[in-house]
């Protein structure tokens, strides 16, 4: 992200005067300073209610659980030995976690799934809502949250009632005679990813519509002068334009998805777990604290990994484009 | 940008003057959610002047947590009765001895003295019910009183079934099903147990909590469920029918505990002594629909209570039944490992 | 120009040919606006059964309005939602504006990195566990001071929602050169007064975005809320989740319906009062 800024802030050529070295250095401490200054609060706020606690966790990962939940002040590395590997319970032998390994890969397909049709959706509505007149775009992003008044569990329950087998579009389907008997499709990993697309989408929308608002036109009418096709503005110019609200939406889409707790519950019908699932089971039923320490705190490198990694790239490639 | 900070200095002063009250004649009540009948609460207000106010838990295992922590300020708690012996062992309850208080008389003998509650000193009955089968006998009007329904279903109900994902009862069902006891540390027993599940799980639609309307509209057709839903579930579709596998099957008390660092013990007492009252334990069996352990409080409750047989367990089935006790640690971590297995 | 026969170019009357359409474009936003309302058409027609199912329908009646009306638990519940959101959300935005301003349009510093992790950890961390660490910081507070007001529910929430509406503005903010401000110091305006008249105007639809996304993020939250809240302090969300093991009452149907309606109706005033104004 660090270098998408660089190019981001033309400075004033700073080189000009060669003996005022020493005052624009001084120039430049002192906007640091402030830059600092004017995130710290946030800083804080983060620091004392998210960041700092998961310190606590930090802890909690190298102690033994508690027999009824919480944790003993005993040092053990057991917390972190399973999440990667399972003592089987009955023969003693060790293996992989097999059913951790495919629970997070299970999680990562529909988050990325998620994140993709999210996109699909949400780039043409972001991009509809930025092109209508100004006075009227604001009344558009609201029509995108206003669905989100009603909360989470409502939103679920209300995808649950489409895709039941006596729901709607069974029974539509049904009554057309399309279709004999109801298709499966609630408790399923595909009910999972239509409730986590319908319940994160405006996630989407906000962040891509809020950098493809000041998108310059003029920009796109140059490219068709020059005889460019719709489709090879919107990959040359339009996609790499928007690109910090495309990378913003999509991590807000993904990395909640990754985490799910609700929506896999209720929709997946608790068959299959997710992450969150996995990791909300051991704080609860299974009062194993140190485990459920352990294995968010590989989840939250995981994500960190991931970001890095894609920051790092996305990075290079807008500098690059931005010459 | 100042209309914020005005916001922002108002909402401070809000919440600094909120909350802090916690004047004589209140009583905080931490219970499970949608449990808690309002007319109840406003005959104790009536009655007694003390007000109420309730705060809501959906498991038994966050609700423990949170009070484990500390600096709740919950006054009384409603543990399952599997949990009551680590609430007492965990040295978190008041021992309140609701045995003498003067409406103690009034408790059926049977709950006068439990195995998670030695002689009544901490707790007192809130409700009580049992975990069994409830069918569609519309889809399949075979032999119900069987836990062969879940874990070797009959074609009909096949990709039709749902169980409650509450891991003690469905591991000592399944124990029992294969004749063991729940709990057991004979792992014999315990990878059986395992195998059966692994082999049901295809049969299986989902494990989850909210199925009474799905049972009713069809998209369910049996269900590892809590007795007084299955009853609501009747209600509202006759075919649906409550069985008690005569395999065994798990019976349950929810009780209400006085914390020990409550700050209204008194009150708390009150509350205690004033649902023993026949009439005001009907209340509660009136709303969540289940048995409360109060002796002659089923003339004071809905009718139709009095004779369902999700409520009342016919004789031929009362032996059947047993309370699910609380396994030891290495147990539940075995039963943890089945449990991420199934699910995975 | 290419694609002359395309049928959408009308709607600007001079010009042939729009730049701004995209094939294909206005259809799938129509079908998105679509999806996202269809699912609560039963939702609001079944807070108006008679029956006590979300799944028959037995006929017209206001009587879960009247009930949710007359249940002081679910009044309660809903006016702390609102509330909370309302606060978390406006110091969330403003600590996300300020924070957005001292991260982007900067030559990169020592540190900046670290700040842009730090500010969206929230994110990276499944809820329960930020819940049960919160649960456990929170317990040693409330034993130390006593005090169990709505504050932890407000800086937990408001924790969380920093992210939310860091990232829209910050994409506002990229690209976004510091031409205008350095002419506006040119002109002797003073730091507050560029920022008023140049960068919050130009930053607005980004902060609007990520106002929005707060406030509805603070009024989803179930996970953190229950596991820090203290007595007397259930949510709508909270409340929910303890219905979830009984049934979904059409009562919540109702609540959700209102709320919708309210936001509806705030909307639609916004809408005419610029108008009004134009």
């Amino acid at each position: 992200m660090a270098t998408t800024a660089v190019t981001a802030a033309k400075m004033p050529p700073d080189t000009a005067v060669p003996d005022a070295a020493n005052v624009v250095r001084e120039v430049r401490k002192q906007e640091v300073r402030r830059n600092i200054l004017l995130s710290t609060p946030a800083l804080i706020v983060i620091f004392c209610a998210a960041a700092g606690p998961l310190l606590i966790m930090l802890v909690y990962s190298f102690l033994s659980a508690g027999p009824y939940g919480g944790i003993e002040w005993k040092f053990s590395i057991d917390g972190w030995f399973n999440v990667f590997v399972q003592r089987d319970i009955f023969d003693d032998t060790l293996s992989i976690a097999d059913a951790h390994v495919s629970i997070l890969w299970r999680s990562v397909k529909l988050s990325l799934l998620t994140t993709f049709t999210c996109f699909i959706f949400g780039f043409p509505t972001a991009y509809f809502i930025a092109t209508r007149p100004p006075e009227r775009r604001n009344l558009w992003l609201f029509l995108v949250t206003i669905p989100f008044w009603t909360n989470l569990l409502i939103r679920t329950f209300a995808i649950m009632e489409l895709i039941r087998n006596q729901g709607v579009i069974n029974t539509v389907l049904t009554s057309f005679g399309l279709i004999e008997e109801p298709i499966q499709m609630l408790f399923t990993d595909f009910a999972v990813m239509i409730g986590m697309t319908y319940v994160y989408l405006p996630l989407m929308v906000l962040p891509i519509y809020a950098s493809m608002e000041k998108l310059d036109f003029r920009l796109v009418e140059a490219a068709y002068d020059l005889y460019a096709t719709r489709f090879k503005v919107l990959k040359r110019i339009i996609v790499p334009l928007v690109k910090p609200g495309l990378i913003a939406g999509s991590i807000l889409v993904f990395i909640p998805s990754l985490g799910a707790y609700v929506t896999p519950r209720i929709l997946g019908g608790g068959k299959h777990m997710m992450l969150g699932n996995l990791i909300g089971l051991q704080f609860g039923q299974g009062r194993n604290w140190p485990l459920g320490s352990a294995l968010s705190l590989t989840l939250l490198m995981l994500v960190m990994l991931a970001l890095l990694f894609y920051v790092r790239s996305a990075g290079k490639s807008t500098g690059g484009s931005h010459g | 940008m100042k209309w914020k900070l005005t916001a922002i200095a108002t909402a401070l002063a809000f919440v600094m003057t909120s909350g802090i009250a916690n004047a004589a004649g209140e009583l905080n009540l931490f219970n499970w959610g949608n449990y808690t009948n309002p007319e109840l609460v406003e005959k104790f207000e009536k009655e007694t002047g003390i007000k109420i106010i309730i705060t809501d838990y959906d498991d038994n295992d966050s609700a423990l947590a949170k009070i484990k922590v500390g600096g709740h300020g919950f006054d009384l708690v409603v543990p399952s009765s599997n949990y009551v012996p680590i609430w007492i062992e965990e040295g978190l309850l008041l021992e309140a001895r609701p045995d003498q208080m003067s409406n103690f008389k009034n408790l059926e003998a049977r709950w006068q003295d439990v195995d998670w509650d030695p002689g009544r000193h901490y707790t007192v009955p809130w409700q009580w019910g049992s975990v069994g089968v409830m069918v569609d006998t519309a889809v399949y009007n075979g032999d119900i009183n069987t836990s062969s329904i879940i874990f070797d279903p009959p074609p009909e109900l096949v990709g039709k079934i749902n169980f409650a994902p509450e891991m003690a009862d469905v591991m000592g069902t399944v124990l029992r099903y294969i004749g063991s006891e729940p709990c057991t540390s004979d792992k014999a027993m315990l990878k059986k147990a395992r195998d059966v599940l692994m082999a049901a799980k295809p049969n299986w639609l989902s494990m989850e909590y909210g199925v009474i309307e799905k049972i009713a509209a069809g998209d369910l057709a049996a269900s590892l469920y809590w007795n007084g839903a299955a009853f609501r579930a009747r209600l509202k579709n006759p075919d649906v029918h409550y069985g008690y596998p005569r395999e065994g099957y798990s019976l349950w008390m929810d009780s209400v505990a006085i914390l020990k660092d409550a700050k209204n013990v008194e009150n708390a007492k009150t509350f205690m002594n004033f649902i023993m009252v026949p009439e005001n334990a009907a209340l509660i069996s009136a709303f969540a629909r289940y048995a409360n352990g109060v002796e002659g409080s089923v003339k004071y409750m809905p009718e139709d209570m009095a004779t369902a047989t999700e409520v009342v367990i016919p004789a031929e089935f009362v032996a059947s039944g047993h309370f699910v006790p609380a396994c030891s640690p290495d147990v539940q971590k075995i039963y943890t490992a089945i449990w991420t297995e199934l699910q995975k | 120009m290419v694609d002359i026969s395309n049928p959408n170019q009308s709607r600007m009357p001079r010009r042939p040919f729009s730049v701004k359409t995209q094939t294909g474009f206005t259809e799938m936003a129509i079908i998105c606006f679509f999806l996202l309302y269809a699912p609560l058409i039963p939702l609001v027609v079944y807070s108006f059964n008679a029956g006590d199912s979300l799944a028959f329908w037995e006929g017209f009646s206001l009587r879960w309005y009247v009930a949710a009306w007359n249940n002081e638990m679910v009044k309660d519940v809903t006016i702390r939602s609102i509330y909370l959101a309302s606060v978390a959300s406006v110091i969330a935005t403003t600590l996300a504006t300020m924070a957005a301003l001292g991260t982007t349009r900067i030559k990169p510093y020592k540190g900046q990195t670290a700040i842009y992790a730090m500010i969206n950890q929230p994110l990276m961390v499944p809820e329960i566990v930020t819940a049960v660490a919160l649960l456990i910081m929170f317990a040693w507070i409330k034993a130390a001071t006593d005090y169990h007001g709505m504050a932890y529910l407000i800086i937990a929430h408001t924790a969380f929602c920093i992210p939310f509406a860091y990232l829209p503005i910050r994409a506002r903010l990229e690209g976004m050169d510091l031409t205008l401000e350095t002419a506006a110091a040119d002109l002797y305006a003073t730091p507050w007064l560029t920022f008023r008249r140049v960068t919050l105007p130009l930053v607005w639809p980004g902060i609007l975005a990520g106002g929005i996304l707060a406030f509805v993020i603070s009024l989803d939250d179930v996970v953190i809320t229950q596991l820090v809240k203290s007595a007397g302090q259930n949510t709508l969300p909270t409340y929910m989740l303890g219905q979830l093991r009984r049934v979904i009452t059409p009562e919540v149907h109702a609540i959700s319906s209102v709320l919708l309606a309210v936001s509806v109706a705030i909307v639609t005033a916004i809408f005419f009062l610029n108008r009004r104004i134009k």
